[in-house]
């Protein structure tokens, strides 16, 4: 590998570099807000139902076992939410999401200060106002430790959905694979890699604004 | 006011052999047959050892625990009769550690019960004001601060503060000065006894050092193993003939040169 024939690839190819890490960020971006508008949700709804939590939590355990490229590979044939294509990989993207959010949404809501919650009840508050006045804000620190979680989980896994025809950085790298060019392999892992960062670095900064000690 | 409910008996708070068994598989009796008067104004303080079940009379009486057998009266009516929730708001709450929210500001803190009884802004506002220096903190300084800027001792009165917001006419308070250090503590208790004259509220309060005990009571009542062993005011509690008694006058016995 050549580094300045790597640097000139990059420079004549940047629109299609750029265009690529869109097609990425878009799908990462539509993964997360489903995995955070179904995981948030049902990370609250099980808190109190502990059957529930069991399995709902080992369903999304589960899920993360599976190695990425062979859940991608299990949706091809399914219909409605399968085939090829970013509908799919957003499927895939979102059970991968799920599990982080999912428990951190959970151990938020259930590790708060005992006597805070005795003294909340005692007060009068009816358990609505318990939840979404005092459990839920002294969670959100850790609910967003656990989106940060798996956004990054999201960025890395993304790149893989190329192998379905999902698009975004992973179709330099799958091309870069196939005809052994390290170069194009980079064009793919180095925004893939900055994006990644860039997210841990961006929701960091808000976990910690969030943070109540 | 609304929360505010006229007391028309004498007797705010009635147990009527109560009993409460913990709901799981050994089934424990925490209190067993216990029948207690509390009449209005009265600073009863409920005194034990650990495990004596002086919390959980505390809590039956607020409704966070119904009796397994009798009924506790407030106000005439039995807890489990009661919404919770109207209850409790008539029912300022004191803990050991405050249990302050920590995302709320002292005055949110203080201002809860208000608002959650829909008082505007401006009334809460002048309320969180009065009580701030009614228990000796200068709202100027402390309003706007979190409860981890505060001292053990500040957060207490902070707890106080918050549970007298709403002007209930039932005081519950579970060691709160526990977990202060001595001096502190010390200064609390005088306050608090000097408050509580001041107030004149039916004040139920737990702890386990008989020289809280003596010096904020008007009536002393004292559990073992869930049982009610003896009753009395301060002054005739420390002649009692009863074993438990002199186990916990023995406690005060010092040696010279320590503190009182």
């Amino acid at each position: 590998m050549n580094p300045q024939t790597t640097w000139s690839f990059f420079a004549e190819h940047r629109a299609e570099i750029f265009g690529a890490t869109i097609d990425h960020l878009t799908l990462v971006i539509i993964a997360m807000m489903i995995a955070i508008l179904i995981g948030v949700p049902l990370g609250m709804f099980i808190v109190q139902r502990p059957t529930l939590r069991t399995i709902a939590l080992g369903i999304a355990s589960v899920f993360q076992t599976i190695p990425s490229l062979a859940l991608f590979g299990f949706l091809i044939p399914i219909p409605f939410i399968g085939g090829i294509g970013k509908r799919t990989a957003i499927v895939a993207l979102v059970l991968y999401a799920l599990l982080p959010i999912l428990r951190n949404t959970y151990v938020g809501l259930t590790g708060i200060d005992p006597a805070v919650l005795e003294a909340a009840e005692a007060m009068g508050m009816t358990r609505a106002q318990i939840l979404f006045r005092v459990r839920f804000p002294l969670a959100l620190a850790v609910i967003l430790a656990g989106i940060r979680t798996a956004t990054i989980i999201t960025i890395g896994v993304a790149t893989i959905a190329a192998a379905i025809g999902a698009g975004g950085l992973g179709t330099f790298i799958f091309q870069g694979v196939a005809l052994v060019s390290d170069t194009l392999i980079l064009a793919g892992a180095i925004p893939a890699a900055l994006l990644a960062l860039l997210a841990d670095f961006l929701l960091g900064l808000l976990e910690r604004r969030l943070k109540v000690s | 006011m609304n929360t505010k409910t006229a007391l028309s008996s004498k007797k705010t708070i009635e147990f009527r052999e109560v009993s409460f068994r913990i709901n799981d598989i050994l089934k424990r009796l925490i209190v067993l047959g216990v029948s207690l008067e509390i009449p209005q104004g009265e600073t009863l303080v409920l005194l034990g050892r650990s495990g004596s079940g002086k919390t959980t009379l505390l809590k039956l009486i607020n409704g966070m625990l119904l009796p397994s057998n009798g009924e506790v009266l407030v106000d005439g009516r039995s807890t489990a009769a009661w919404d919770p929730i109207r209850l409790r708001r008539s029912i300022g709450y004191v803990i050991q550690d405050a249990g302050l929210f920590p995302h709320f500001t002292v005055a949110e803190n203080i201002g809860l019960v208000p608002s959650l009884e829909k008082w505007d802004r401006c009334r809460t506002a002048v309320r969180v004001g009065e009580l701030l220096t009614l228990v000796g903190l200068d709202p100027a300084e402390f309003a706007g601060r979190h409860p981890r800027e505060l001292s053990g001792g500040q957060r207490q009165r902070v707890g106080v503060a918050r549970a007298l917001a709403a002007d209930p006419p039932i005081l519950l308070m579970d060691e709160p000065f526990g977990a202060l250090d001595p001096v502190t503590r010390a200064e609390l208790q005088r306050e608090f006894s000097a408050l509580a004259r001041r107030l004149s509220k039916t004040i139920v309060f737990v702890t386990h050092d008989l020289h809280e005990a003596l010096l904020l009571a008007s009536r002393i009542v004292l559990l073992e193993s869930g049982r009610i062993v003896a009753s009395a005011p301060p002054q005739e509690f420390l002649r009692l003939d009863h074993p438990e008694v002199r186990a916990f006058t023995a406690s005060l016995a010092v040696t010279p040169g320590a503190s009182p």
